[in-house]
């Protein structure tokens, strides 16, 4: 019973590790060739296949994502990120966008609340300025309807 | 109340879209800074932009400025690129044959790994100082569009001859190489 516990708990160790490992391919997808400005699983060249071999490397020697990522930054500057880290100035890429979105999302709606009110204002000015006659000619072609 | 908002969102409309107009006229107006290679391919006087990096031949930085007073042989390199192996040796032969003459042959290497740079070195026998520019910094200031790139500065921290692309010491740049190394010494013969 004890034995199987155990064998239990190391499976799932295992299996936890293996969906918390980075994968060369994802590293691949999250890095930039300096040479050429695409990820590095779309290009190929020189730079870029010494990088994926790296990767590799530094993956099978047990280094992290974060791990390998800073010491590519640290070969090629941040510019090898292919999204700007979120601290610091950098944190402002992220931001910026969102506030933008924001603000948009905000005018959008006000515009719509403004059209929408100014809709149903126009609705009750036009039931208040119904002519007299033309109400009773309404009323009286509804009467002929109804029989 | 409706009004004001629809006046509101027009203002924010037309303020986005005049600065969109503005960010373009900019770009388009002022945003040509052209490197030091094209400067000089029009023949505009261009001193040799500046840097300061890491030295991979040694401990330490070097700084362009410490070079002044010296002619200089530039060249930008990688250790993944291909003609950057057929011309290292010809750059090496250069510096010991002219050195006694101040002529100092300067690279730097660029979007490398440190590592494969000095492997490079040992492998082909590099003994002249050589930078490293991992980042790319002098790319745009000096106006590389591939490697190798070589130039050739004068005396007076000028760049004088004929930016080479490609390795150098081909037939069909032997005689800009050889042009441009006597400009730098001071030779106008």
């Amino acid at each position: 019973m004890t034995r199987a516990l155990a064998l239990c708990a190391l499976v799932a160790a295992l299996l936890a590790a293996a969906a918390t490992a980075a994968s060369p391919a994802d590293l691949e997808s999250q890095l930039v060739c300096p040479v050429c400005g695409t990820t590095l699983d779309q290009s190929d060249a020189p730079i870029a296949q010494r990088m994926k071999r790296y990767i590799r490397q530094r993956l099978a020697a047990g280094a992290s994502e974060k791990q390998i990522k800073a010491e590519l930054v640290d070969q090629f500057g941040p510019a090898v990120l292919a999204e700007p880290p979120k601290s610091g100035f950098d944190l402002l890429a992220w931001l910026v966008p969102l506030g933008l979105l924001a603000a948009g999302a905000v005018g959008v709606g006000l515009i719509a609340w403004g059209w929408s009110r100014r809709r149903g204002g126009e609705g009750d000015d036009a039931r208040v300025a119904l002519d007299p006659e033309l109400e009773r000619r309404v009323d009286a072609e509804l009467r002929r309807y109804d029989r | 109340m409706t009004g004001k908002v629809q006046r509101l969102g027009q203002a924010i409309a037309i303020a986005g879209v005049a600065t969109l107009l503005g960010l373009l006229i900019w770009k388009v107006a002022f945003d040509n800074q052209q490197g030091a290679a094209d400067k000089l391919a029009k023949g505009e006087l261009v001193h040799a932009p500046a840097f300061s990096l890491d030295r991979l031949d040694r401990d330490g930085t070097l700084s362009l400025a410490a070079l002044k007073g010296k002619p200089l042989v530039v060249n930008f390199w990688a250790s993944w690129c291909g003609p950057c192996k057929d011309e290292a040796p010809v750059l090496q032969k250069t510096y010991e044959r002219y050195r006694k003459q101040g002529l100092v042959v300067l690279g730097v290497d660029v979007k490398d790994f440190r590592e494969d740079a000095r492997r490079f070195m040992r492998r082909y026998g590099v003994t002249y100082p050589v930078v490293y520019d991992g980042k790319g910094s002098t790319i745009g200031r000096w106006g590389i569009q591939g490697y190798p790139e070589t130039f050739f500065v004068d005396r007076t921290g000028k760049l004088v001859g004929e930016r080479i692309a490609g390795a150098v010491d081909i037939e069909r740049n032997r005689e800009a190489f050889e042009r441009g190394i006597a400009l730098a010494l001071g030779d106008q013969s």
